[in-house]
């Protein structure tokens, strides 16, 4: 069974439905890819995956349990946390406080300490400004932060939407590359980006989200490929 | 000169109430955008509280003090539980119209089981005073200003340095981005209203004590200037409402003095007036840009 498994998930917003029957699996281990265009349907899936936007009907499991119900705090103590698109950091909370903020449901003191040392090594510019007003970071340092304070929870799966989102192209490979970094230390990881070819050209499996639809999917490789795939993200 | 500083004695005392009242104001504001007009009102509960447990079961002072802190919090967490949180995702003014019914249902359900009436205080602390040069200050003054000092400092210290008072600020800066934390938004709320109403209840036995005389309406008068002061202070910060309750306070001692104390209240709405029109974010207030 998948790590994750979402299978024919409504959500509606109104009297709009976003997502009209979405099914998507994620594998341990794996960096999976959603891509599509603007107002496709990503955030919201991921919004609904982790609990704050309601779902209409459907089913959630996440390591065989049924999450679909679940609130989200009870969803980030499952072990599934998500970066959300904007980075959203507490503005006027220093560094140090958001990345400790990120492992608020954790009572393990000595080992938040060690996590915490582990994403200054990975991050040194965070170590650099932990005292600072996390404002007052420009937007790849935001990006980095918000990424931080996602792995001081210890997520078993990590959701991030669009973490390439309105930096420059030289930021986005560095945000890549941590990607990749932080999946290859067993963090399971499900991408979703409107830079179709760098989410593509990491992802193990990835899924093309059209007005609330699956339109395809195939591994990483397959995709780049795929003719439509050029044409229609690629500029092909 | 001497009278002057006799006046900032009496201005301290009086603002420090204020400035107590005003924290519950700003610290609701600050994190559910509501400006809980009933607030008021649970310092008057608090006022009651201690009348009661003093007068019929003869507590001292301060475990007077410490039963209106934990009334009024619970009376604070019920409120919000029952009136404000079913309509938490509804239009603002809906929530500010319950406010004020709520504000009603306590001030005449106070009238109604303790009679509308005004009670005198019986006198829990000496009024003995001390001539410090040219000024006179009383006790229950400095018991005042000492245990809003304390209270104040308290509250920084739970807001700033424990997680409970991270979980407030992130609340309060971003709500879904605090839930994906893993902290439960309901709870958080919760006790940012059994904070705030603690303060309100210190604020009503001290007041009760001052003034020497508490009635069921005795919450609207303090509890609007209170307000003003959150306003001015900057409506969502807490250093700003200590400033603003003090400055409130300061400024009606003065005009008492100096002017006619027909004009105490007035002071108060021009200051309002003032403020919203030279800077609707207060002293302390932020601006609220959003980097994208």
């Amino acid at each position: 069974m998948a790590m994750l498994e979402v299978k024919d998930l409504h959500v509606h917003y109104g009297m709009i439905e976003a997502l009209k029957g979405v099914s998507l699996q994620v594998e341990e281990g794996q960096i999976v890819s959603l891509i599509g265009a603007n107002g496709a349907g990503k955030t919201t899936l991921l919004q609904s995956i982790s609990g704050i936007v309601k779902k209409s009907s459907g089913d959630v499991h996440f390591i065989g349990k049924d999450i679909y119900k679940e609130s989200p705090q009870k969803i980030v103590a499952d072990g599934l946390t998500q970066v959300p698109e904007g980075r959203r950091i507490f503005a006027g909370m220093s560094v140090y406080e958001n990345l400790i903020l990120g492992a608020y449901l954790r009572k393990d003191k000595k080992e938040i300490q060690e996590d915490l040392q582990k994403v200054y090594q990975q991050f040194p510019i965070l170590e650099q400004r932990k005292n600072q007003d996390a404002s007052t970071l420009s937007g790849g340092e935001q990006q980095m932060l918000a990424m931080g304070r996602a792995l001081m929870a210890r997520p078993k799966l990590l959701l991030l939407d669009e973490p390439s989102m309105g930096l420059a192209p030289i930021l986005v490979k560095e945000i890549f590359s941590i990607i990749q970094e932080i999946n290859k230390t067993g963090t399971t990881i499900l991408l979703v980006e409107q830079n179709a070819k760098m989410a593509l050209s990491i992802a193990d499996y990835a899924y093309v989200l059209e007005t609330g639809n699956v339109v395809l999917s195939g591994t990483g490789k397959d995709l780049i490929e795929s003719e439509d795939i050029q044409k229609a993200y690629l500029g092909g | 000169m001497s009278q002057f500083l006799q006046q900032i004695v009496n201005g301290l005392s009086l603002g420090s109430i204020y400035a107590l009242i005003a924290l519950g104001y700003t610290m609701v504001y600050g994190i559910i955008k509501l400006i809980n007009f009933a607030h008021g009102d649970v310092y008057m509960i608090g006022a009651y509280t201690a009348f009661i447990v003093t007068t019929y079961f003869g507590f001292s002072f301060f475990p007077a003090l410490i039963t209106c802190m934990v009334v009024c919090g619970l009376l604070g967490v019920l409120i919000e539980r029952i009136a404000y949180r079913p309509l938490r995702h509804s239009p603002r003014i809906t929530a500010l119209i319950t406010a004020i019914g709520v504000s009603y249902v306590i001030e005449y359900t106070t009238a109604y089981f303790m009679g509308s009436e005004k009670r005198t205080y019986p006198q829990l602390l000496s009024n003995a005073s001390f001539q410090l040069g040219p000024i006179k200050i009383s006790t229950q003054q400095i018991y005042i200003f000492l245990i809003t000092i304390v209270l104040m400092l308290l509250l920084q210290f739970i807001i700033q340095k424990t997680k409970m008072g991270r979980a407030m600020r992130a609340v309060s800066t971003d709500e879904n981005a605090a839930k994906l934390m893993g902290i439960n938004v309901d709870n958080t709320i919760s006790f940012t209203f059994l904070i705030g109403s603690a303060l309100a209840g210190a604020a009503g036995i001290l007041v009760g004590i001052y003034y020497n005389s508490i009635n069921p309406l005795m919450g609207m008068v303090p509890g609007l200037k209170a307000f003003v002061a959150a306003v001015f202070g900057g409506i969502g910060s807490i250093p700003g409402a200590m400033i603003g309750g003090l400055f409130i306070g300061m400024a009606e001692t003065m005009v008492i003095a100096y002017g006619s104390s027909l004009y105490r209240d007035a002071i108060v709405y021009a200051i309002l007036i003032i403020v919203l029109i030279v800077k609707p974010t207060g002293l302390l207030g932020k601006n609220e840009r959003e980097k994208v």
